[in-house]
C-alpha cells in the first residue's frame, strides 16, 4: 500500500532523513519508535507534504501513486491522514464548517455527491460516539483552548471523519493519561480495516500495550536501524535507547 | 509646480461654490444651524483641507480624493426611479428602514416619525423645522473640540441627514436603520450631517449603510454627532459597501457621559478611498467605550482609520480592535490616539491593530499614540501585521481543503474577530455573508436587494 524507497529529506540545506526505506501493506499497523530528534516528525510531514521540508532523493507511493508530487490537499485526498504531534489552534474556523468542509472537498475529489447539513450531522454524531469525544468540542472553533488530551482525541475524531487509508500518528499517546489513552488506543482500534494501515510514531511502549502493531522500527538520525516484531517495543523498554545510540553513533 | 496649483484650486473650488450657492444653502436652514455655517466656512477657508504635511493626514491625500468634477445638489433633486422598487433591505430585525438619497431625505416618506415614547427618529432638516430647540442645543455641539477641516468642510455644506432622539428613560428596541444611498447620473459630493441624541438611562442602536446605485464615481463626506447621555447604552454600526471610484470620508464625534456604554462597529467592506475620523470623549466617570473597525482592501483601494479616545473623567474604560485585511497593491492605515487626561485616574485602556497582507504589494501603515498624564491607569496597545499562519495553513490542506479554500476559512475567522462584536445578531449573519463574498471577489451585495455595491 505504501511503499517508500531511499527517501532524504532535508530543512534549510540541514540533511534530516538520510535514506529511508519502508513498505506497509493494507491491513497493517507499524510503529516508528526512537529517541527525539531522530526524524519521526519529519517523516510524518514529509509524507504529508509540508513544504518547508526539500525531498532531495526517494520515492514515495501511495497504492502506486507518486505522493511527493502531489500538494498536501491532494495526498489528503487520496486518503493520507496525519495526526499531528501538536495539533494547532485556529481562532475562529468552528469545528463543523472545518469538518464540513473537508468532508465534502474529500468526497468531491473521490466522485462522491456531497453531503447535506443533515446527514454530515449525523455523520458527526455517529464519530463522535465512537470516539468517545466530548460533544461541547465540536461547537468551538478548531482546538482553541482545547487541553492536550482534547487535542489528541480531537485528532482521532478527525481521522473517524476523513476515513484515511494510511493514519500516520505522530505521537499522539504523548501528554495523555491513561483513560485518554485508552480512548485515543479504542478509537484507532475500532477504525482499523483490511484496506486501511495505520502507522503509530511513539515515544513509549506503553501506547503498545493498546494497539498492537504488526511490526516495530526504530528510527535514529534520520534512518531506519532496526526493524522487528512487536518484542522489540518491550526491548526498547527495559533497556532505553541508549544502546541503540552508542551501536549507530555518528 | 502644477501640483501645488492643481491642489489650491480643490480648496477655490469648494470656497467659490459656497459662495455662489449661498442663498439656496442658507435657505433651508434655520439661522442657528447657519451661524455655525458661517463660522465653520471662515475656519475652512482659512485652513483649507488636510494636506500629508497634516501628522493626522500623514498617509491619505485627501486633496487628490476631492479632484474631480463633482457636483453637488443644494436642494434635494427629483428621482426618476422608485428607491423602494429596487432597494429592499434583507435584515429582517432591522425595521426602521429610513433612506437618504444623495444626502436628502427620501421625498416619499414621512420624513419625521414622533414615537408614542416620545422618540424622533427622521429627517434632521424636519427635525429643525418641528423641534428647532431641541436641534439647537445638540447641532454642532460636539465637534468644537476637534480642529478637523473635514468637518468644518461638513458644516459649511451640511443640510440633511439623519436625526435621532431619545427621551429619557426610553429603550428602542429595534434597530434603526439608514441607508445612505446615492443615485446618480453624474459625479456627486455629498454631506449628510447625523446627530443622534440619546438621553439618560435611554438605548437605541442606529446602523448605517452606505450603499451606491450607479458605479459613477462619488465623494461622501459625512459627519455623525453622538450624545450618549448618563447610563445610555448605544450601539451605532456602519457598513460601507461603494465601490472603487468612490471616495468615502467620515467623521464621527461621540460625546459619552457618566455611566454611559457604546458599542461602535465600522465595517468598510468597499471603497476606493476611505478616511473614517472617530472621536470619542469619556466625559464623566464610569463611561465605557468598545470601537472596532475591518477593512477589506483590493487592488488600489486606500483605507485609512484614524482614532482618538480621550479620556477625560476617572474610572473609564475604553477598547479598541481595528483589523484590516489587504489584498493586490492597496493600502490601510490605522492611527490611533489615546489621550488620558491627569485626572483621568483608573484609566483602563486598551488598543489592538492587526493587519493580514495578502501579497508583497500589499501596504499597511499603523501607528498607536499614548498620551498618558494620570499615573493610575492601565492601557496598553498592540499592532501586529502579517501573513496568514502557514502552520494553519497546511493543518487546513492535511484534511483535503485546497489551499483557496483554506486561505479563505483562515481570512474570514480573521475578520469574524471583529464582526462578531456586532450585538445585533441578524445584522451580523448578514455582514458575515457580504465579508464571505466579498472576500471570495463575488459581488457582495446584499440578497434581495438590486444594488449592485461591488
Ligand atoms: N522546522 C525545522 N527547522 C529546523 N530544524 C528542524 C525543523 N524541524 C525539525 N528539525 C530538526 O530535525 C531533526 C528531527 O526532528 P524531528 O523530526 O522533530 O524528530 P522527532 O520527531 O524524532 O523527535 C531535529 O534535529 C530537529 O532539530
Ligand atoms: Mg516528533
Amino acid at each position: 500500500m505504501l511503499s517508500i524507497k531511499n527517501l532524504k529529506a532535508s530543512i534549510n540545506g540541514k540533511p534530516i532523513l538520510k535514506g529511508i526505506n519502508l513498505e506497509v501493506k493494507p491491513g497493517e499497523v507499524h510503529a516508528i519508535m526512537g529517541p527525539n530528534g531522530s526524524g519521526k516528525s519529519t517523516l510524518a510531514s514529509v509524507l504529508a507534504g509540508r513544504e518547508i521540508f526539500e525531498v532531495t532523493s526517494g520515492e514515495v507511493l501511495l497504492e502506486g501513486k507518486n505522493l511527493l508530487e502531489m500538494s498536501p490537499e491532494d495526498r489528503a485526498r487520496l486518503g493520507v491522514f496525519l495526526g499531528f504531534q501538536y495539533p494547532i489552534e485556529i481562532p475562529g474556523v468552528s469545528m463543523v464548517n472545518f469538518m464540513k468542509t473537508a468532508v465534502n472537498e474529500i468526497r468531491k475529489y473521490r466522485g462522491l455527491p456531497l453531503l447535506s447539513s443533515s446527514d454530515f450531522l449525523k455523520l458527526m454524531r455517529e464519530k463522535k460516539e465512537l470516539v468517545e469525544i466530548d460533544s461541547q468540542l465540536t461547537n468551538r472553533s478548531v482546538n482553541e483552548g482545547f487541553s492536550g488530551g482534547e487535542k489528541k482525541k480531537n485528532e482521532i475524531f478527525q481521522m473517524a471523519m476523513l476515513e484515511p487509508k494510511l493514519a500516520i500518528l505522530d505521537e499522539t499517546d504523548s501528554g495523555l493519561d491513561i483513560d485518554a489513552l485508552r480512548i485515543v488506543a479504542n478509537g484507532v482500534n475500532k477504525l482499523k480495516r483490511p484496506d486501511n494501515a495505520t502507522i503509530v510514531i511513539t515515544h513509549y511502549q506503553r501506547l503498545l500495550d493498546y494497539i498492537v502493531p504488526d511490526v516495530i522500527h526504530v528510527l535514529y538520525n534520520g534512518q531506519i536501524v532496526k526493524t522487528a516484531g512487536k518484542e522489540l517495543a518491550l526491548e526498547l523498554e527495559e533497556k532505553g535507547y541508549d544502546w541503540i545510540k552508542k551501536e549507530y553513533a555518528v | 509646480m502644477s501640483e501645488v496649483i492643481k491642489k489650491s484650486l480643490v480648496n477655490d473650488e469648494l470656497v467659490d461654490a459656497f459662495r455662489k450657492n449661498n442663498a439656496v444653502i442658507f435657505e433651508q436652514t434655520p439661522d442657528f444651524i447657519n451661524k455655525l455655517r458661517s463660522k465653520y466656512f471662515n475656519e475652512f477657508e482659512a485652513l483649507g483641507l488636510p494636506t500629508k504635511k497634516n501628522e493626522a493626514y500623514k498617509y491619505t491625500d485627501i486633496e487628490s480624493a476631492f479632484f474631480g468634477a463633482y457636483k453637488r445638489q443644494y436642494s434635494p433633486q427629483p428621482l426618476t426611479i422608485d428607491i423602494r422598487e429596487v432597494f429592499t433591505c434583507d435584515v429582517p430585525e432591522l425595521e426602521n428602514h429610513l433612506m437618504l438619497v444623495n444626502g436628502w431625505f427620501y421625498d416619499k416618506e414621512n420624513k419625521l416619525k414622533l414615537l408614542p415614547n416620545g422618540a424622533i427618529i427622521g429627517s434632521l432638516i424636519e427635525a429643525t423645522k418641528q423641534f428647532p430647540e431641541l436641534v439647537e442645543k445638540h447641532y454642532g455641539k460636539y465637534i468644537t473640540e476637534q480642529n478637523d477641516s473635514l468637518s468644518m468642510l461638513n458644516m459649511s455644506f451640511a443640510q440633511d441627514g439623519l436625526f435621532v432622539y431619545v427621551p429619557k428613560g426610553v429603550i428602542i428596541e429595534k434597530p434603526i436603520q439608514l441607508i445612505n444611498l446615492i443615485v446618480a447620473t453624474e459625479e456627486l459630493m455629498i454631506q449628510p450631517h447625523n446627530l443622534i441624541i440619546a438621553e439618560e438611562d435611554s438605548s437605541v442602536s442606529v446602523v448605517i449603510c452606505d450603499h451606491s446605485l450607479n458605479p459613477h464615481a462619488f465623494l461622501l463626506n459625512s459627519t455623525t454627532e453622538v450624545m450618549a447621555g448618563k447610563n445610555s447604552k448605544l450601539e451605532i454600526c456602519r457598513q460601507q459597501n461603494a465601490h472603487d471610484h468612490s471616495v468615502q470620508l467620515t467623521n464621527t464625534f461621540i460625546l459619552q457621559k457618566e455611566s454611559s456604554f457604546v458599542n461602535s462597529v465600522y465595517i468598510t467592506l468597499h471603497g476606493g478611498t476611505v478616511r473614517n475620523n472617530l472621536y470619542v470623549k469619556l466625559s464623566e466617570p464610569h463611561a465605557h467605550n468598545k470601537s472596532y473597525g475591518l477593512w477589506l482592501a483590493d487592488k488600489n483601494q486606500h483605507i485609512d482609520n484614524n482614532t482618538f479616545i480621550h479620556h477625560a473623567a476617572p474610572n473609564c474604560e475604553s477598547n479598541q480592535l481595528y483589523k484590516g485585511i489587504l489584498d493586490n497593491a492597496s493600502t490601510g492605515v490605522f492611527s490611533g490616539r489615546i489621550l488620558v487626561d491627569r485626572l483621568a485616574q483608573k484609566t483602563i485602556a486598551f488598543q489592538s491593530n492587526k493587519n493580514l497582507l495578502m501579497t508583497n504589494d500589499a501596504k499597511t501603515r499603523s501607528k498607536p499614540q499614548l498620551e498618558i498624564y494620570a499615573d493610575d491607569v492601565k492601557c496598553s496597545h498592540g499592532s501586529a501585521t502579517g501573513q496568514l499562519d502557514e502552520d494553519a495553513m497546511f493543518y487546513l490542506r492535511q484534511r483535503g481543503i485546497s489551499k483557496k479554500e483554506a486561505c479563505h476559512l483562515l481570512m474570514l475567522a480573521f475578520a469574524d474577530d471583529v464582526i462578531n462584536k456586532i450585538s445585533i445578531a441578524p445584522l451580523r449573519d448578514e455582514i458575515t455573508g457580504l465579508v464571505e463574498k466579498r472576500l471570495r471577489g463575488e459581488l457582495s451585495r446584499c440578497n434581495r436587494c438590486k444594488v449592485n455595491c461591488g
